[in-house]
């Protein structure tokens, strides 16, 4: 069975989608992003759509849960690089993803988690600096 | 319409596209300046051979396939001449200056049998006047498609994303948005956000005349549709009046970044790209 690869990124999990989700596919990933979050201690999870050009209400959804669901395990969900079709077909289904964060890119999705999470753990040091 | 007609009418060919040439020369109308005498000259000679090709073939019934080459040549000139600018009258006339060539050849052939002149000239009627309708129908659908176009283009056109600074696009909305005008401006933010990856786009509705709650409904379409993107969307140029109706129709803007001018709303961008603008020293020199 088709799976989509979870890469782990220092402390966030990218996942890249290059193929149209379908619901079994798209509830796969949800279980298995869940354990990956749990089983890493992820502080983000950056979701790449950029290859996704077909979108349904049901995909909008699980978007949302995997959001939720990462809240609760205290990391930040961003989707980045949503096709203008997507977006638009998005809206005119009334699903406005509230709770996910959106960037345009990968690259600016790394920036918007590493500003949500704050302060990274090696930066410690700095912060300490900045005290003394 | 007898063989011994359409013969004749092939034999005097030369004949009577001179005589329908001079009438369309001698017609006040005339577009000298969108067709050229010979351009003129060899889509007469074009059709006239296609319409007696078609007659020698003996039937006079527009339908039938022999006079499908004939309808194809006129539909193409009636086409081209909607596009090049010409008045529905001098296209039609392009036709019926035809009939009055063939019905001076005929009179002249037939002057001393004057039933069959009148026969001759009643079918040639017939075929000519349905061939005129021919040409009416697709001048007025040649113009339609001009028209369709330029609507096209007007709303391409009238809904321009600029890229005010590096991350930062605007497009100011001028006239009235309606449901297909937004589709529009929608597509072409995005698509312009994609394109240039700008983070912010300000969306001026200066130039709006009034909104409704159809409209309003459409514009926080677009900043949702901006936002799932991954870019933020501010409005700007709210008038006075355009605030009291949105406040009356009961319509909620509260989460989204309105400002009062595009200089107002740039200024906003900057500061949310932490951009700083500085008045410097003066080094300006033209």
């Amino acid at each position: 069975m088709d799976r989509i690869p979870i890469l782990k990124m220092g402390e966030f999990l990218l996942v890249t989608i290059q193929v149209d989700l379908y619901d079994r596919l798209a509830l796969t990933l949800e279980s298995d992003l869940m354990n990956m979050v749990s089983r890493t201690e992820a502080r983000g999870v950056l979701i790449d759509i950029s290859a996704v050009s077909i979108v349904d209400s049901f995909m909008g959804r699980i978007l949302g849960n995997i959001a939720s669901m990462s809240k609760i395990m205290d990391a930040e969900t961003v989707v980045v690089g949503m096709q203008p079709a997507v977006a638009i077909t998005l809206v005119e289904l009334g699903l406005t993803l509230s709770g996910v964060h959106t960037a345009l890119d990968v690259e600016m999705g790394m920036e918007l988690l590493r500003e949500k999470i704050g302060p990274q753990p090696n930066d410690e040091e700095d912060l300490y600096d900045d005290i003394i | 319409m007898q063989s011994q007609t359409t013969s004749y009418l092939k034999k005097n060919k030369k004949y009577i596209l001179e005589a329908w040439m001079s009438n369309q020369l001698t017609d006040a109308t005339l577009r000298e300046d969108l067709i050229s005498n010979e351009e003129l000259h060899a889509q007469s000679e074009d059709l006239l051979d296609a319409l007696l090709k078609a007659l020698n073939s003996g039937t006079f019934n527009l339908e039938a396939d022999a006079y499908q080459p004939v309808i194809d040549l006129l539909s193409e000139i009636s086409i081209t001449r909607a596009r090049q600018g010409f008045s529905p009258r001098e296209t039609t006339l392009f036709v019926l200056s035809l009939k009055k060539a063939l019905q001076v050849a005929l009179q002249q052939e037939f002057k001393d049998n004057h039933q069959l002149l009148y026969q001759e000239v009643l079918e040639l009627n017939d075929i000519l006047d349905s061939l005129s309708i021919v040409t009416t129908e697709t001048f007025i659908k040649g113009r339609e498609e001009v028209i369709l176009r330029q609507t096209d283009e007007i709303s391409e056109i009238s809904t321009p994303v600029i890229r005010v600074w590096e991350g930062i696009l605007a497009l100011p909305i001028i006239g009235t948005l309606d449901s297909a005008r937004t589709q529009v401006v929608m597509e072409n933010l995005l698509e312009k956000i994609v394109e240039t990856s700008s983070r912010i786009a300000i969306l001026d509705i200066s130039g709006v005349p009034a909104v409704d709650s159809l409209v309003a409904q459409h514009l926080i379409k677009t900043v949702s549709a901006t936002r799932l993107m991954g870019a933020e969307c501010i409005i700007s140029g709210i008038r006075a009046e355009i605030a009291q109706t949105i406040v009356h129709l009961g319509i909620d803007l509260s989460n989204i970044y309105t400002k009062a001018s595009l200089a107002s709303a740039l200024k906003l961008a900057f500061s949310m790209l932490n951009i700083e603008v500085r008045r410097g020293e003066k080094k300006f020199v033209r």
